[in-house]
């Protein structure tokens, strides 16, 4: 799929923050919140204006886990699967998720682009176990019923 | 308002205490992660609109230069009580109103804010009564709170509020009345121990950078508290981000550093959003930057979000994120004081760390001293979640036991089931049992190393008796397995080859030898691995080999999980008294495992059975049965 990306955008990030490789993280991490991944078109043009290898910045890029180098959906789903969540039976509630949405660990995205769905270590929000974030949207005390009725919700939200 | 002096500080000060005096009432919104998930904000805003609505004079800043009484309304940071949000308080009366909702706003404007009379229901109830004031909860009553007590009763946002309760009085002491030897020589007598895991002193630590000759150095905060179920450094950053400030700056000071970075998991965005702001005040009333409070000092704080890596959490791995990097860990010596962040010498300590040292310099040695034990001086803040009915996050004296911490601070098992064990420390630690007698071991850095398990960043999670622990073992591998950074062997390796034993072990296919080779290469990667990770990465294996050696054997001898908890062992059956023989379940099964003939009791084959739980969910007369 032929893209065109906006690279003045990325200019004004690199110029923001200066080309120095301590910055490469705050620069991707900049990206990634314009374009939901990180477009390989985009790191090879960051490669050149920083003079930074193309495999460093891929280095880099595939260490972090919050990096994506696949397109994410409109709407990303993590589901805690911390201690506390899962103690409190988070487990049920991914696999719920993803059956509705009909998507697995190797292919976290639904083919409409709609919704990404992940798992995370611990959101820190263990008071209200077990939670999952839409968007970063935290939502508590979770279960496999609330999930789907709260996915529904969120699609004819977008419907509207 | 840029403050030149020691002079215009303590002006300032007052003008922020007679601005606070004058509000009558103070409302304190929870704006913690926690509440904010349960619809805190919209609850401070319609307060708000509900207070214009009548007139009432609200205050949601601190107004200098009024003379006249109002009501402040204010996001605050973490209660602590979790469980039982979104948490509103009401000051100086001290009410606590719990699980507050949207509707419940109009009765606390007409009947508290403005008449100040009590909304009895919202107030705490358990079966030994009710309590209007917060701290006399029993869930707060058995605290020491003295890091998180500003959390829940000042303004998060606010530097002025944080000036008014006596805020930056330390780093004007820091500044004004001692030298670098002096303040480092404070902070080691006061015995204050790194909060993260270690418990290295942390005054030995700066006096180590101090006498670098290397004069570029850095003080660096590690915000990534990664592990799974703790949530301190969180709600220090979110609910009193100018202690954490001072902090630094006042190590700033000791060791002649003029930059500070301070590192925040990404999954921490309202942290993040909270410190930018609170630097960006305290860079404006001249407390960071160029000649702070017109002296030669200056000092600048960077803030730095960690992209997900767990293994960032160790300190060469830390700075190597922050320099742009991959964050892998490498090869000690040299130390991190002698060639840490940019190979120059860094002071590393966490959240918590930094947030004890304003209370050492204001209120002194010898007072900090008398909290907690000899050898671990000073509270700790834990993070209590699991099966217990009071989640949250609850602060204690060092050297308490975990019998006051789990029975009364949190209130005992959920749904009055047996307590089984903590697991004390996240995926570096160990669990604390019942069964081993440890319910009543202090919580303190040497007792817990003692028994192998560890402080960790302060994380609590409590197990009941339908936790399987080979179950908690695996998932904690699972953790560190995903997180190893690949760069040695022992840890790459070593914890792959474990997780499988123990996934076959859960997954009924393990072998008695299966167990003795599980505790061998926990014991060669614990001596061999290169950083923490790696080195405490076997300590769940270990702990519950110790302690739960039985269930492990239970699962490959028996095929049972003793705690009912590991789906491919369990077996399912027909209770043929309940059955009344409708096929429900036998057209519901997807392998044909039920059969049986209408009106008379169905069985199932458990040789097909794929254990799916589908005809349990089915039946309407409870009559399939786990065993």
């Amino acid at each position: 799929m032929e893209q065109n990306f906006d690279f003045k955008a990325v200019d004004s990030i690199l110029e923001f923050y200066g080309n120095e490789q301590k910055n490469l993280i705050t620069i991707l991490q900049c990206v990634q919140a314009d374009h939901r991944y990180l477009p390989r078109e985009i790191l090879e043009y960051i490669a050149e204006k920083m003079g930074i290898s193309l495999a460093k910045i891929y280095s880099v890029a595939t260490f972090y886990e919050n990096f994506s180098l696949d397109p994410k959906g409109k709407y990303v789903i993590k589901i805690c699967d911390g201690t506390a969540c899962h103690v409190r039976k988070s487990i049920p509630i991914l696999e719920k998720v993803r059956e509705t949405l009909g998507v697995t660990a190797e292919k976290p995205t639904t083919s409409d682009m709609m919704f990404t769905v992940e798992t995370v270590s611990c959101l820190g929000a263990c008071g209200l176990a077990p939670v999952m974030t839409i968007n970063d949207k935290v939502y508590p005390a979770m279960t496999p019923e609330k999930a789907v009725e709260l996915l529904n919700a969120v699609r004819e939200e977008d419907n509207e | 308002m840029m403050l030149k002096s020691r002079e215009e500080l303590a002006a300032y000060r007052q003008s922020c205490e007679a601005a606070l005096s004058n509000q009558s009432i103070r409302v304190l919104v929870c704006a913690g992660t926690g509440c904010v998930a349960g619809g805190s904000l919209e609850i401070y805003k319609r307060l708000i609109e509900l207070c214009e609505e009548m007139k009432l004079d609200v205050q949601v800043t601190l107004e200098k230069e009024v003379s006249h009484e109002g009501i402040g309304i204010k996001k605050s940071g973490c209660h602590g009580f979790c469980e039982l949000g979104p948490l509103v308080k009401i000051e100086p009366m001290g009410w606590l109103y719990l699980q507050v909702k949207l509707e419940d706003c109009e009765e606390i404007a007409e009947k508290t804010l403005k008449n100040r009379q009590k909304v009895e229901r919202l107030f705490y109830h358990d079966e030994t009564g009710m309590y209007e004031k917060q701290f006399d909860i029993p869930f707060y009553k058995n605290q020491t709170r003295i890091v998180l007590d500003e959390c829940g009763q000042i303004d998060a946002d606010s530097i002025d509020e944080y000036i008014a309760f006596g805020g930056y009085k330390a780093l004007e002491r820091a500044l004004f009345e001692m030298d670098s030897e002096q303040i480092c020589t404070e902070i080691e007598e006061s015995g204050l121990r790194g909060r993260g895991g270690g418990g290295y002193p942390a005054g030995r630590k700066w006096v180590q950078v101090l006498n670098q000759k290397e004069t570029e150095r850095y003080v660096v905060c590690n915000g990534d508290e990664g592990d799974p179920g703790a949530f301190m450094d969180r709600s220090i950053m979110e609910g009193n981000p100018h202690r954490m400030l001072e902090g630094m700056l006042i190590a700033g000071i000791a060791t002649k550093a003029r930059e500070g970075y301070i590192y925040v998991r990404a999954e921490y965005p309202l942290a993040v959003d909270r410190l930018k702001r609170s630097i960006d005040a305290a860079q404006r009333a001249g407390l960071l930057g160029d000649n702070i409070l017109g002296t030669d000092f200056s000092f600048n704080i960077h803030i730095n979000q960690g992209a997900g890596a767990f293994v960032c959490g160790e300190g060469s791995a830390l700075t190597a994120s922050i320099e742009g990097e991959r964050g892998m860990p490498r090869v000690k010596p040299p130390r991190t004081v002698e060639a840490g962040l940019f190979s120059k010498p860094t002071v590393l300590n966490n959240v918590e760390t930094y947030a004890n040292v304003p209370l050492i310099i204001t209120n002194g040695v010898d007072w900090y001293r008398s909290i907690g034990t000899e050898t671990s001086p000073g509270t700790k803040a834990f993070a209590i979640t699991g099966n217990v009915k009071n989640t949250g996050l609850i602060e204690v004296p060092m050297g308490t036991t975990l019998r006051e911490v789990v029975f009364d601070i949190g209130g005992g098992i959920k749904n009055d089931q047996e307590f089984k064990a903590v697991q004390i420390g996240g995926p570096s630690g160990g669990c604390l049992t019942l069964g081993a007698g440890q319910l009543d071991l202090p919580l303190d850095f040497d007792s817990l190393k003692k028994v192998g398990a560890m402080i960790g960043s302060g994380g609590l999670v409590v197990m009941d008796e339908h936790t399987c622990m080979v179950e908690v073992a695996r998932f904690f591998m699972n953790f560190t397995q995903n997180e190893s950074c690949g760069k040695c062997v022992p840890c790459r390796e070593g914890t792959r080859r474990m997780l499988e034993i123990l996934e076959r072990i859960v997954g009924g296919t393990g072998k008695l030898e299966d167990i003795d080779l599980l505790e061998e290469l926990a014991n060669t990667v614990s001596k061999t691995a290169l950083c923490g990770l790696g080195k405490t990465a076997a300590n769940p294996v270990l702990s519950t080999l110790k302690y739960f050696r039985e269930e492990y054997i239970a699962h490959v001898v028996d095929k049972k999980c003793p705690a009912g908890a590991c789906q491919a062992l369990k077996v399912y059956k027909i209770n043929p008294d309940k059955c009344k023989g409708c096929s429900k379940c036998a057209r519901q099964c997807p392998v044909g495992a039920i059969s049986g003939e209408i009106k008379s009791p169905f069985t199932i084959d458990t040789d097909k059975c794929i254990k799916c739980g589908a005809c349990k969910s089915a039946c309407a007369f409870s009559a399939v049965e786990e065993v």
